[in-house]
Order: C-alpha cells, then structure tokens, then sequence
C-alpha cells in the first residue's frame, strides 16, 4: 500500500487540506473570514480545478464553461423544488445533467482545436446563456432568478412526511447548509475535488491528456485516437463545475442566468491563468485572489477610503481618496486588470512560478552561492 | 552575469509591486469587525447600529442607485439628530426622537449589486454576516428585490425594499420579512388606466415592449387588464432583455402591426433608450388606424425624464411621488435634499428615506431590535406626513396603501429638473386592491432563523 500515492503527492494534499480547514482562521485577520466568501472560495476552487484538468492538462481553452456552472446550479436548484430539500440528490443530479450537456457540448466542439474550439465552446455557453434569460423562462425564471418558495411540491419530502415551518432552505441530513456547515461541506467537496484531480495528473490517463497538450498530431500519427480521451477530460471538467453549481444552489438557493455569462467564463480562465496554467493548486489559489478581490475591495466607499488615509494632510488626503477610488467599489476590475498584466508580464506561469523563483531562490543562496554553473543545465 | 542580474531586477521590482497591492488592498480592512454570538441574527451590543445598503451603482439601475444612497445618507444623517431634520418632523405618529435607533447611532455598509440579483444576494449575505447589519434595504429592481428578501427571510433580517415596482414583491413572492413603501404596477394600471381612456379614447391597438423579468412581466400583465378593460386590443407583447441598448430591432415590427400605441414596460437607461429611440423613428409624429400615435410609459421617474429629455413631452405614466408636491412632508424632503445634494430629489430617493425612517420608528415603537416585533410593529401601521398623505402598511402582504400620482412629461419645462408635470392624485381608496388576487405566502417570523 505503500505505493499506493507518491509521498509527495500525500504531503501536498495534506498541507492543502491543512490551509482548507483553517481558512476561517487564518483569513480573519483580512476581513475574509466571514462563511459566505469562505464558501465562495471553496466553490470557485472547485470550477477551477476542474477547469484546469481541461485547460491545464488537455490544452484546451473553454471559453463557455460557465454553462456547465449554471446547468448545475438551475438542476439543483430544480432538484429542491421537485424532490427534496437534501442536499445529496441535488448535487448528484446536478453533476450527471451538467456531465450530460458537457457531452453533448463536448461531442460537438472536441472536432476543433485551438481558437475554433475556443469560439466553439463560447458561443455555445452565450446561446445558453440567452436561452437561460429568455426562451427557457419557465425553467430558469428569467433574469429573475430561479428560488425555493414555501409552495413547491418537494415530492420526496412530502413522501416522508417532513413539513417545513417558513422559508425553505437546503439542508444535509437535517442540518442547514447555511454559514460554516455550508463552508465545511463545501471544504470537504473542494478537497476531495483536488485530490480527483491529483490522481487524474497522475494516472496513465492524465499522460494522455499531457501528450494531447504538447503535441496531438503527433499522438494521431503514432495511432492513438486522441478524440475520446479529450472527450473525456472535457466532461469530467464540466461535472467539476457542476458540481461546483450545485454547490453554490446548496449554500444559496437562488439560481440566476447571470452565472452562466460569458464574464464568468472568463473569470474561471483568469483565476486559473493567474495562479497557474497546468498546476494543481495554481488555480485554486487563483480563484481565492479572484473571490477575494471581488468582495473586498467592491465593498470599499469613498467613507472608508477617506477614514483610511485620514493620516494624510487634507488637500493630499483628497487626491489620494479620488486617485484610489477608482480602484476599488464598482471600479475594481481595474485593479484585478492591473493584477492580471503585472502578472502574466512578469510571471507567465502564474503565482505558481512565483513561488517556484522564490523557493529556487531561497535553495541558492541557502546552499552555496559560490558554484552556480554547477547547476545541470537542459540539454536542448 | 547580466541574466544573473536582470533576474535580479525584475524579481524585485515584483516583491515590491506584490507588496503594494497587497499592502494597500489588506490594510483597510483593519475597520471591518466579525460576528459575534447572540439570540438572534446581529443583535447590535454595541453603542452603534448598522443598516446594510444594497444599491445597484453600476447597470442598467446605476442612476436610481446613486440618487437612494443620497437618500440613505440623508436619512441616517437625520435618525443620528444631525442636519436639519428632515422628515422627523412631520411624521405622525413619530416615535423618533433625533438621537439614533434606541439611543445607539445609526451606521452604513453599502455594497453594489450591479443591477444583478446574483450579485445582489452575495452583497446582503456580506453584509449581514461579515458587517453585521440589522437591517437590509435598497435594491432598483424587483428581480434584486426578491432575490434579496428571500435571503433576509432565511436569515432572520428585515428588508426594507427600495424601488421595486412589480406585484411579486408583495405578491406571489412576498415575505414575513420583506416590506414595501414603494407602489406596484397593479395600482399604476388602476391610476393611469382612466386618463388613458380620457385622452385616447376607447378604441385603440396597444402594442408592449415589456423588459424581460419579474417586473416586465406583472406591469405587462397589470397594463393589458387595465387597457382591454377600456375596450382597447392587445396587438402583442414582445420581450426585450434588461439592459439592451438597441431597441430598433424591436421597434421596426411595430410600424406594420397596425398599433396606434406603444406601452414601454421599461424602467431606467432601458426606458431612457427606448423611448428615445421610439421617438427617433418618428412613432409620436405618425398617424395609425386614423389616429395619432401615442407612446405611455406606465412607470416614470424624474431622473429618466430627465435621461429622455425632449422625448418625453406629453407622455403619461405613473410615479410614487414628485418633488413638487406641496403636502408639508414632501416640501420638507426637498428642502433637506436640496440643500444637501443641490438637486431635487427622485421617487427612488424618497422611497429609500421614507423605508428608513419607517424602520427606525417600528424599532422605537417596539423598544427592541428583535425582528419578530418590528415585524408586528411595521403590520397594520397607519401614519401620515410622508408626502403620500395617511398610509397604511398593511399587513397581509406588506404593501403601503396609499395615493399614487399620475404624471405627464412637461410640455414647456422652466427648469432640468421641472419635467413632470402631476396630471392626478389617485386617491388611496381607489388604489387600494384586494391582497389575495396575487396569492403568495408570507411564512411564520418565528422561529427566528439564526444567520452564522
């Protein structure tokens, strides 16, 4: 049993579930440490590793995979509605419809590669989107958004007797799933996601999908059908963001068309750009910053900003407040902007390779910097 | 050597570009606080009280928004006993005394929800678990309206909604938590529909452009029962998604459909861009069915007439209220708004203020923060001095009762700001409808649910 996962493979997926579960005390001291943004964390890691496996290790961009993200959210919302309150069915039927429609997506874009799938997979997640906002009203509610009302039908609980007294609200086994049970259930999801994904990198399959990422013609040649095996990764990707949906349904039970938008497409290729195309905990950490980002500092006001740099003398402290202003509360995309430039300008392999330098780094001058050609060197 | 170097350089300058953002971007949020345990969802222990703002300041709304926060900052300004009082003082019956809600001072958290109700949900959830506000209010749109006092029921919050114009909200969507001073587009069908017969007649074909979620849908719905009821047709109902801005796709079927009226069921920049775009295909200036062409716009405000601006000459509609009243309470608003922002203000701000006040007072009445009892504070209160004459809040389904205006854009305007003129008040006998035709169910207030 030994064998049975490399040490390093173990100390990583321990320390990352270490850095998980602590999360609501560590992120204290930042202002994050409240369970709705933990929660967020935890689900947008989710999409994102899930994004990665296609992105990461396939080499495919999506640009649509926020519909996947949406499909689940509306089944499990649905799945409330109709079924029962738990949360295990919903998440069950939201990951087998958003793996569906994954494969019908998939089967249809996997025959173009590069841009063109690209576009592909884009305007199949906008039309969804615009479905979503208009035909599809009766099942999505529109812009209103999809939510539980006291009157569903709830044919499962119903069955076993169970009434509810006010508003309905997802529960596990009769637990709420509102705060930190929610944050700890989501916790628990987002681990075992990384650890999926962890055995996934590193199984014969996950070669398979490095192989079709540094060159797939030249797999075709030597007689693999490549087709299957990126037909595979995409729809366990989009079960990943199902999954992920359906999450956000559990902890939030309203489902609106705006997650399925071609912005949060591009939110789940920037988390994972930023914290590392291709490694494991990379986009995590990318989505945490995104999450972070969006919360703290759209909430930020003129007030605060102006109690902030109160320090300064008034004619400059009045500059400065206008100056930085722009930077945060609606205007906050310009300071992940600029994040994003300095970020890829500086470190095209995201935070990860950041931090790759700086250990690198640290390993330098901690061991002897008097031979540093003695480095073996590539041989290309 | 010289790579050894550039490394170097370049690493450094990224340190130092890290440690600026994070430095600038953690540091402020040395002021925010956490939660702490308590009987029931952020019970204020301190000396302060926090209301959560939840305004949309970008999006389709983002005007409305920004005119509510004034409001907003100008009612809790007057609740902490600052400025000159406002609307304190003509509240009757008022338990406000000018020194905070039961003695601790009234603060603010904002948050923009960007006209989404997504985004809407995550900012009131911010705010109630990180910022602990007691209360929750805001919002433009009726979609944001719903999304958010779903939340708040489930969280044991009141929410105090702002602009929300649909029948859901205190209809098929209503809850024990969520109230609205704000009409509905069932009683601006009862308003506008008999000066629509009065000028335009018995006879004529209505076409609707309808913005495409809750609120579209139930003053579409609310506009075609009180327009057949005068004997008009229904041409069709076309869907247009919020926040369009091109509306000449939707504009062209209707000079073949044989209407002689267009309904704009918009609200915001949507109604700015269409009406102007209607007006610039020279609708107002046609004849159809031997009749001129008329445009209604059945809810408006003073700020999209403003956003129309020529366009918007003759045009009926509906409003909450209007600046220009000249009832004590809403000469006071204006006065306080005017000397504190320099403009008049909207329907969207008087309804802000107005939610605010009401909650102060219901917490005063009730001599305790304790949702349930603001609750039963808020149920049934009748009062007067709010610029809408004597109002009911009524307590089947949380909607105010009381007198709406029925407006028309100004022919020969004096000033930017003079673009409405009042055609009728409606009385509150007349607007008042019966709760049950929306169905709907308010749920219990206790158990008071516990937010983490």
């Amino acid at each position: 049993m030994n064998n049975l996962m490399p040490r390093n493979d173990l100390f990583l997926l321990l320390g990352f579930t270490a850095v998980v579960l602590t999360m609501p005390i560590w992120l204290a001291p930042f202002g994050a440490g409240y369970p709705d943004l933990l929660q967020r964390f935890m689900i947008f890691g989710i999409f994102a590793v899930g994004f990665n496996i296609l992105f990461g290790l396939t080499g495919y961009l999506s640009f649509g995979h926020a519909a996947f993200f949406g499909v689940g959210s509306y089944a499990a919302v649905w799945s409330f509605k109709l079924l029962t309150l738990d949360a295990i069915p919903a998440m069950i039927f939201a990951v087998l419809i958003s793996g569906l429609f994954a494969l019908l997506i998939g089967f249809l874009c996997l025959r173009r590669s590069g841009i063109y799938f690209s576009i592909l997979t884009l305007a199949f997640a906008q039309m969804s989107y615009n479905l979503a906002y208009s035909v599809l009203t009766p099942i999505t509610n529109g812009e209103t958004g999809l939510q539980l009302t006291i009157n569903d039908p709830r044919v499962l609980d119903a069955a076993m007797g169970q009434g509810f007294a006010g508003q309905p609200v997802p529960t596990l086994l009769g637990q709420q799933m509102s705060g930190y049970a929610g944050f700890y259930f989501c916790a628990g999801f987002l681990i075992l996601s990384f650890f999926i994904a962890q055995r996934i990198a590193g199984s014969p399959f996950g070669m398979m999908l490095k192989a079709i990422k540094s060159n797939q013609t030249r797999m075709q040649f030597t007689g693999f059908n490549t087709r299957p095996y990126a037909l595979s990764a995409f729809v366990i990707s989009g079960m990943y963001a199902g999954l992920a949906g359906a999450l956000l349904a559990v902890t939030d039970p309203l489902a609106g068309a705006e997650r399925m938008q071609w912005t949060a497409s591009g939110e789940v290729v920037l988390m994972t750009i930023l914290g590392g195309v291709g490694t494991l905990v990379g986009p995590v950490i990318g989505a945490w910053i995104i999450k972070y980002f969006e919360n703290i500092l759209s909430a930020l006001n003129d007030n605060i900003l102006a109690r902030f740099w109160s320090f300064l003398p008034d004619g400059v402290a009045d500059v400065v407040v206008k100056v930085t202003s722009k930077f945060v509360g609606d205007g906050w995309h310009l300071t992940l902007g600029l994040v994003f430039v300095i970020i890829v300008i500086f470190l095209p392999g995201g935070i990860m390779e950041g931090v790759r330098r700086l250990a690198a780094l640290f390993r330098r001058s901690g061991s002897s910097s008097a031979k540093p050609s003695a480095r073996t060197q590539p041989a290309e | 050597m010289t790579i050894f170097k550039r490394g170097v350089s370049r690493r450094r300058v990224l340190q130092t570009g890290l440690a600026g953002i994070i430095g600038s971007g953690v540091a402020p949020l040395v002021f925010t606080k956490g939660a702490w345990a308590q009987e029931f969802c952020n019970n204020p222990t301190g000396d302060t009280v926090t209301f959560g703002l939840n305004l949309p300041l970008t999006g389709t709304y983002a005007e409305e928004g920004a005119d509510e926060q004034k409001a907003y900052e100008l009612a809790i300004a007057h609740l902490n006993g600052e400025g000159d009082g406002g609307l304190l003082n003509v509240l009757t019956p008022s338990a406000l005394k000018g020194n905070g809600i039961l003695g601790k001072k009234v603060a603010f958290v904002s948050s923009d929800s960007q006209t989404k109700s997504d985004v809407a949900r995550a900012g009131a959830t911010r705010m109630i678990e990180r910022d602990g506000a007691i209360m929750i209010t805001g919002g433009s749109s009726s979609g944001e309206a719903i999304a958010v006092q779903g939340l708040c029921q489930e969280m044991g919050v009141i929410f105090m909604a702002g602009l929300t114009h649909s029948n859901d909200t205190t209809g098929k969507d209503k809850r024990r938590y969520g109230f609205r001073h704000f009409f509905n587009a069932y009683q601006s069908g009862i308003g506008l529909g008999p000066v629509l017969g009065q000028e335009y007649g018995a006879d004529r074909r209505a076409y609707h452009l309808t913005a495409d979620y809750t609120w579209g849908w139930t003053q579409e719905e609310s506009m075609k029962e009180a327009t057949e009821a005068l004997g008009w047709e229904t041409v069709a109902a076309v869907r247009t998604p919020l926040g369009a801005t091109d509306y000449s796709q939707y504009l062209t079927p209707i000079l073949n459909s044989g209407a002689d009226v267009l309904i704009l069921n918009h609200y915001g920049l949507d109604m700015v861009n269409s009406l102007t775009q209607a007006v610039q295909f020279g609708m107002r200036d046609r004849q159809a069915n031997g009749k001129d062409f008329q445009i209604v716009t059945p809810l408006i405000s003073e700020l999209m007439a403003k956003g129309a601006g020529e366009s918007v000459k003759g045009i009926f509609g509906t409003s909450n209220w209007h600046w220009n009243l000249q009832d004590p309470g809403s000469v006071a608003f204006t006065k306080s708004f005017g000397a504190a922002y320099g403009t008049p203000p909207s329907q969207a701000a008087h309804t802000a203020y107005v939610q605010a006040l009401l909650y102060a007072d219901a917490v005063e009445r009730a001599g305790t923060f304790y949702p349930p009892e603001v609750i039963k504070a808020l149920e049934g209160f009748e009062f007067d001095g709010m610029g809408n004459g004597r109002t009911l809040y009524r307590a089947e389904d949380h909607q105010c009762m009381k007198s709406i205006l029925v407006v028309q854009g100004n022919e020969s305007p004096t000033s930017e700001f003079d673009v409405l003129n009042v055609v009728q008040e409606v009385d509150r006998d007349v607007t008042t409808y019966d709760p049950s035709i929306f169905g709907g169910d308010l749920g219990p207030a206790e158990p008071v649910p516990m937010c983490a």
